[in-house]
């Protein structure tokens, strides 16, 4: 689905010195799959995120779609941000009939469809509130509808539920998951720092190696049973077993980056 | 009498803002009528009511206002227009903006007083030189703010809607222009005022009707009383136009409110 071969992306900073984010990395992730990417802050996960969006280029390298050469925007993909992406001027409603509305789809038909989409995630007694108005969770609960609502194949996700509170976090992977594993399974890509929510949530994680010049440095199967109770889950000696085997590869990272970068 | 924020409660105020006033008013008539102030400069708040009452019962003030309100709404249309205009324009061309950069603020320089004998001579003594000296005040207003409105965009957001599928129009139409009507609103009193000034200060200088005129007239006869009560006229109008124009910008920033 997904197939990245040897991408590399440079940034100039304004001293005109060229920093390497992310070097030579070729990966494919199958159709249908829920991978996360997980490696210390400031390791080039989102640049990575950004390049499948195609919403930053890449300066070497292909990123092929389901064969294709990607070019421009991704229009296979939604994208999750971690921070508030909705438009604070239009209601939910009109914010989660946003792709339709876009489309060229009729206003009451995106009228209608938005609302399914709020009812099902539980926002229906709030459509005509404005962003501003609503709590973080909720906040989130939206964006999710408004970018589910569109059926891409893909959803790429980076942190996004990093700024809630942990209850909150936990009832949004939940209803992700169950999002997820309901609707005809799209292909996602979890970014996160949290090697725990990305065991949680993903079949398989990618760790990134300590930037600059991040590379994938390992793999790993995920084999936990779906559907998962994510509030007993984390507890059970599979999931201890497997975080201990990822954290060995993320720990020698995230020393690193500490090492490079004193005081962070 | 305060709020759980600690803020006095509205009427608090209000009746403060009464008794300001009232207290500004009395010393006053009562220094001119202790002699301490003289009514030859300063005329007496007495004086200038009884004028003021008198012009609308008379109703000669009527056609003087309404060509001001006139001037300073046109002046206001276009010079937001074109500022507007220009603003988008340039934000979304960054080279021009660049080369035009120095230009804008060499005109935005300029004292528009001295433009005004310009403006007389080019337009005549009619309403447009009038509209024109507040579209010179009103475009910068117009320009700075929405040139700042497009480009304050939030980069998420932009993201965010073009993975959703916009194009460059839809970006523009769902996101550039709504930010930038933050900004616009929130410089509307600011642009109505300067229109306001415009208008007057163009009257002011040559015309034969409107407030500033009126102001004008009573000057030239050294009449302080009429200078007076065409300051408390345009005073007036400009609380009540910027009254509206609050509740208009409240009702269209309503989404700003949580």
């Amino acid at each position: 689905m997904i197939a990245l071969e040897h991408v590399t992306r440079d940034f100039e900073s304004p001293s005109g010195a060229t920093y390497t984010a992310i070097a030579d990395v070729s990966a494919t992730i199958a159709a249908g799959t829920f991978s996360a990417i997980v490696g210390p802050s400031g390791c080039g996960k989102s640049t990575l995120l950004n390049i499948v969006a195609g919403l930053l280029a890449a300066s070497r390298g292909t990123i092929r779609i389901g064969g294709e050469p990607l070019r421009g925007v991704n229009r296979r993909a939604a994208y999750m941000f971690q921070q508030d992406a909705l438009l604070p001027w239009k209601d939910v409603r009109e914010n989660v009939a946003l792709g339709l509305t876009l489309a060229g789809t009729s206003r009451r038909e995106a009228a209608e469809r938005a609302d399914a989409w709020l009812a099902r995630v539980g926002l229906a007694p709030f459509a005509r509130h404005y962003p501003a108005q609503l709590s973080g969770g909720m906040r989130k609960r939206v964006a999710m509808a408004q970018n589910w609502i569109i059926d891409r194949d893909i959803v790429l996700m980076d942190e996004p539920f990093s700024a809630l509170d942990i209850h909150t976090r936990q009832r949004m992977e939940t209803e992700l998951l169950s999002l997820w594993e309901t609707a005809n399974r799209k292909t996602i890509v979890f970014v996160t720092h949290d090697l725990e929510e990305a065991l949680a949530l993903a079949d398989e994680v990618l760790v990134l190696s300590a930037g600059p010049a991040s590379r994938i440095v390992s793999r790993h199967a995920v084999p936990l049973d779906r559907p998962r109770d994510l509030l007993e889950l984390r507890t059970t000696s599979a999931f201890v077993d497997l975080y201990r085997a990822v954290w060995a590869d993320l720990r020698e990272e995230v020393i690193k980056s500490q090492r490079e970068k004193p005081g962070a | 009498m305060r709020d759980r924020h600690g803020r006095a409660a509205r009427t608090t105020v209000l009746a403060w803002q009464l008794a300001v006033a009232a207290a500004i008013l009395i010393s006053w008539e009562w220094g001119v009528h202790a002699k301490v102030l003289d009514p030859f400069f300063l005329s007496r708040p007495s004086a200038i009511a009884a004028r003021v009452v008198s012009w609308l019962a008379t109703g000669s003030i009527w056609r003087h206002l309404i060509v001001t309100l006139e001037e300073a709404l046109l002046g206001l249309i276009l010079g937001a227009v074109l500022g507007i205009g220009c603003g988008f324009g340039l934000a979304r061309l960054p080279l021009v903006a660049r080369v035009a950069d120095p230009y804008i603020k060499m005109l935005n320089a300029v004292p528009r007083v001295v433009l005004a004998p310009l403006f007389l001579l080019w337009f005549g003594l009619g309403i447009w030189s009038k509209v024109a000296l507040a579209v010179t005040l009103v475009f910068f207003v117009m320009f700075f703010n929405t040139y700042q409105g497009v480009r304050d965009a939030d980069p998420v957001i932009i993201d965010n809607v073009r993975m959703l599928g916009a194009s460059e129009r839809q970006l523009a139409r769902h996101v550039l222009v709504p930010s930038a009507l933050t900004w616009i609103f929130s410089s509307l009193q600011t642009s109505l005022g300067f229109a306001m000034v415009g208008a007057v200060v163009g009257e002011y200088l040559g015309a034969a009707r409107g407030l500033g005129y009126v102001i004008a007239q009573a000057e030239g006869t050294f009449d302080t009383t009429g200078v007076f009560a065409g300051m408390t006229v345009l005073a007036a109008v400009v609380v009540i136009v910027s009254a509206g124009v609050t509740r208009l910008e409240k009702w269209l920033l309503r989404w700003k409110q949580a």
